[in-house]
């Protein structure tokens, strides 16, 4: 007896269970307001890319084109393919030598996008951008120098 | 516009012109081929129609657009998949079984062909009214496994081996199921031939008229359909996933567009059958004396409430295919073996009884 009841339970569990699973599908198809795909080139201009896509690694400068980056090379250290290199220099502040960047070096093709550089930094020199659409015709196009053209160290940055 | 309402007011027509300008065998010989050419053009349309909506209807379940490109909402997809496939080259494993190889694929157009002509589209567009309407289809559409198992055999690829055999189950437990089903039904009805059944709808449709044995008989009927077409949560026969594309995997171009067509066309054919059995076919929504109601139906045409029926049950079976993850071979035959056919023989006593007694309405 015991059996046969468990067999209808069984057969009224399974129904319930794909009706369950129906239902969910079913939400979708009629709520196709929450369809996730983009019609990417067309909505260029409308396109809000999320604020954790990893796009490329940028040296951020305020507006009197100063950076955080000291020249430690911990990213470059953290950095798991060798996609940045840090061109160290020296400079002379306050009558002595200091170290700093002469060019920080960024190879884009070889960038998994991993992120281990942005927590390396000491000082959050480097974040990830969210920009797309990387490619180019030419390679060397791709190997990038971060920091821009006379740009120096903040003050007070260690 | 009184033909859309009786299609035996055009066909009558058309017979008696042709009458007067040829001679009876002639006559014949037209009607046949002109039968032919609209089952040619409704089957092509329906693959155009199906495969659209098909992708579209899963792109929807699943949180996607689909097909957007070609033409607006990208409903010139299919067009532009069909020149492809007809612009590719057939090719051919080195030791397949050519002539095998080559009859698979117009076995399975055939017996789809053949089933869809018992069908009654609408009032009087029936091209055959056999007294086994519901026998015959049932037998030939079950023919398409020769088809697959024929494909499976002469590819010389074991997974297309292993597919066809799978779908061989398949097709033999589940015929079962779908034969009793639709026998729950005739019990009722007392015919087997596919316009009677659909006359004595008139009052209501069967699902509604049945009591509860009838709703059963419908679920047993949506799911043991679902598996004879080798769709949805049943597709190990082509199990992309772990036979590439199982019985189909060596074929290409237009032979493997005409096992596409075949499986699109198979799943018309069902979902026909179920509306016509348990939906009422063309019979418009009916409740047995309400006569103003049933007069304002009978303004929609019957043409219409019978491809709206059709594609409501297409519709659930694209439901389910896209809500269900696949079944193993053995969880397929425990399902039908162990459930499906003890509810199915139980519900078929339990509708006798009721027709017995005379408890239904």
């Amino acid at each position: 007896m015991k059996s046969i009841i468990n067999y209808f339970k069984e057969i009224f569990w399974g129904l319930k269970s794909l009706v369950k699973g129906m239902a969910v599908t079913g939400h979708y198809i009629t709520h196709p307001k929450e369809i996730i795909t983009q019609q990417y080139p067309e909505n260029k201009a409308t396109l809000k890319m999320f604020e954790r896509f990893r796009g490329e690694v940028v040296l951020l400068h305020d507006e009197n084109n100063e950076h955080k980056c000291t020249g430690c090379t911990a990213c470059e250290v953290a950095c798991p393919n060798g996609s940045i290199e840090i061109i160290p220099k020296r400079v002379e502040v306050d009558g002595r030598k200091v170290k700093a960047i002469d060019q920080f070096v960024y190879h884009l093709q070889m960038c998994t996008m991993c992120g281990l550089c942005i927590p390396a930094c000491p000082t959050d020199a480097i974040v990830m951008a969210n920009t797309f659409e990387h490619a180019v015709f030419d390679r060397s196009k791709l190997t990038k120098i971060l920091n821009k053209p006379g740009s120096k160290i903040m003050d007070g940055i260690k | 516009m009184n033909w859309l309402y009786d299609f035996s007011i055009l066909t009558q027509s058309i017979h008696e012109s042709l009458s007067r300008n040829f001679v009876p065998g002639t006559v014949v010989l037209i009607e046949m081929i002109l039968a032919g050419v609209a089952f040619m053009i409704l089957f092509a349309l329906l693959g155009l129609v199906l495969v659209y909506a098909e992708r579209k209807v899963s792109a929807f379940f699943q949180q996607r657009l689909g097909p957007m490109r070609v033409g607006k909402w990208g409903t010139a997809q299919t067009l532009a998949d069909v020149i492809k496939l007809l612009m590719k080259e057939p090719l051919m494993n080195k030791n397949a079984d050519k002539f095998l190889f080559n009859l698979a694929p117009y076995i399975i157009m055939i017996s789809a062909f053949m089933a869809m002509a018992a069908l009654p589209f609408a009032k009087g567009l029936q091209a055959l009214d056999f007294d086994v309407g519901l026998l015959y289809i049932s037998a030939v559409s079950s023919l398409g496994v020769i088809g697959i198992l024929l494909a499976g055999w002469s590819s010389d690829n074991k997974y297309s081996l292993i597919g066809a055999l799978r779908s061989g189950a398949q097709i033999i437990s589940y015929e079962l199921s779908v034969g009793l089903s639709l026998l729950t039904i005739v019990v009722l009805t007392g015919s087997l031939q596919l316009s009677v059944i659909v006359e004595s709808q008139a009052d209501g449709w069967w699902i509604f008229r049945g009591h509860i044995p009838a709703v059963i008989a419908f679920i047993i009927f949506l799911i043991a359909s679902t598996a004879e077409t080798n769709r949805g949560p049943f597709d190990l026969a082509e199990a992309e996933s772990e036979l590439t594309a199982g019985f189909h995997t060596e074929y290409s171009g237009m032979k493997f567009a005409f096992f596409f067509l075949a499986e699109f066309a198979n799943m018309f054919i069902v979902s026909a059958l179920g509306a016509t059995v348990f939906l009422g076919g063309w019979m418009p929504f009916h409740i047995g004396g309400w006569e103003a109601f049933n007069n304002i139906m009978d303004y929609i045409p019957p043409i219409v409430w019978f491809f709206g029926k059709v594609s409501f049950m297409i519709f659930m079976m694209m439901w389910f295919r896209w809500t269900f993850p696949r079944l193993r071979i053995d969880q397929l035959l425990t399902l039908e073996w162990k459930y499906l056919l003890p509810v199915n023989l139980m519900n078929i006593l339990v509708m006798a009884f009721l027709v017995l007694m005379g408890w239904h309405f």
